[in-house]
């Protein structure tokens, strides 16, 4: 456990802390809306913490929707993160079982992207680099749900101050970041047009996990390139 | 607590438990297998670029016409200037608090 490395990934955290702030505010005033406590909301931001399977967990509370199917729902939102944790699997071997606990616990998005570009541009995934950038999101997502769930009727309309571009645009920003990647432009392109198609005819959460399986279908069907075979090159940072 | 609170409890709880589940699952799979066959790989190597990609692509279309303009200036000026997410991030939310709070 070294300090310089736990600031390093809090200071890596912080701008993604900023930018998720408004949506753990935004669930803490929807989950107040949707019928829970204050309590409730902030046990669930920080027992679940997955904001977009968080808000699909709500609506369907909200509307009354059978408990085995808001658990389903939940875990198929949140099904990627399985992907996630093969993924950085290699990056985390070393670390101790009740670290790997923890590690998992905080996989979130941003967790997981940083994690992999941190791994792939060949510098050290410490314990105490990845609780360093996991706790900088993980306690003020708590805090924010709280504001949120208190000062629900503050936030107002969340177009009016321009909150949901901030998701978007920041996915993408990641998606850019790998683009040195082998087949970025085949993948992104199918999984662009299943994920709208989803959306257009199932409708979402759907789309996620329609739209992915898409392009890593694709991925896992295509010949293996040359480049594939050569090690993989230092990605550039987004 | 009455017994309807309480289920909400247990409902959380539950949503916990799957989501922590999805988050180990690959993982534990990873690590059991001996080898990872090559299609795996590369199928494995795709998932970022694809599963994010659903998380922009719907809100490009559905977004409306501010956020789509939005997201197409941020992602120009992004490559063109080789700039970081960050600043990615400001650039979108400038040019649709513009185009709702000065053109419109």
């Amino acid at each position: 456990m070294t300090k310089d490395e736990f600031w390093e990934g809090v200071r890596g955290g912080f701008p993604i802390m900023l930018a998720a702030s408004p949506f753990g505010a935004l669930f803490g005033a929807l989950a107040v809306d949707n019928g829970f406590t204050i309590a409730d909301a902030v046990f669930m931001s920080a027992t679940v913490y997955a904001g977009a399977s968080q808000m699909v967990g709500i609506e369907l509370f909200g509307n009354h929707v059978q408990p085995w199917l808001v658990v389903l729902s939940v875990f198929a939102v949140n099904f990627r993160h399985v992907l996630y944790s093969a993924s950085i699997a290699k990056y985390v071997r070393h670390f101790t079982f009740g670290q790997k606990f923890l590690a998992f616990f905080l996989l979130v998005d941003p967790q997981y992207a940083e994690t992999e570009k941190r791994g792939e541009r060949g510098l050290a995934i410490t314990f105490s680099w990845y609780l360093g950038f996991g706790l900088v999101i993980y306690i003020p997502w708590i805090i924010n749900t709280l504001v949120g769930a208190i000062f629900g009727q503050m936030i107002g309309d969340p177009k009016a101050i321009g909150l949901d571009v901030l998701l978007p645009v920041y996915f993408m920003g990641l998606v850019m970041g790998f683009r040195k990647r082998d087949r970025f432009l085949p993948i992104v392109t199918v999984s662009a047009l299943a994920s709208v198609a989803g959306m257009h005819f199932v409708g979402s959460p759907w789309h996620v996990s329609i739209g992915a399986l898409a392009g890593i279908v694709l991925a896992a069907c295509l010949p293996p390139s040359e480049r594939a075979a050569a090690p993989t090159g230092v990605e550039k940072e987004a | 607590m009455d017994p309807q609170h309480l289920n909400l409890i247990y409902l959380i709880i539950a949503a916990a438990v799957a989501t922590f589940l999805t988050r180990v699952g690959g993982y534990i799979l990873i690590t059991q297998m001996k080898q990872i066959p090559p299609r795996l790989e590369a199928a494995l190597n795709a998932v970022p670029a694809a599963v994010l990609t659903t998380l922009v692509a719907p809100a490009f279309v559905y977004g409306g016409l501010d956020v789509t303009i939005a997201m197409f200036v941020a992602f120009a000026i992004a490559l063109g200037f080789n700039l970081s997410t960050l600043r990615m991030l400001v650039i979108g939310w400038v040019v649709v608090m513009l185009i709702r709070h000065v053109v419109l």
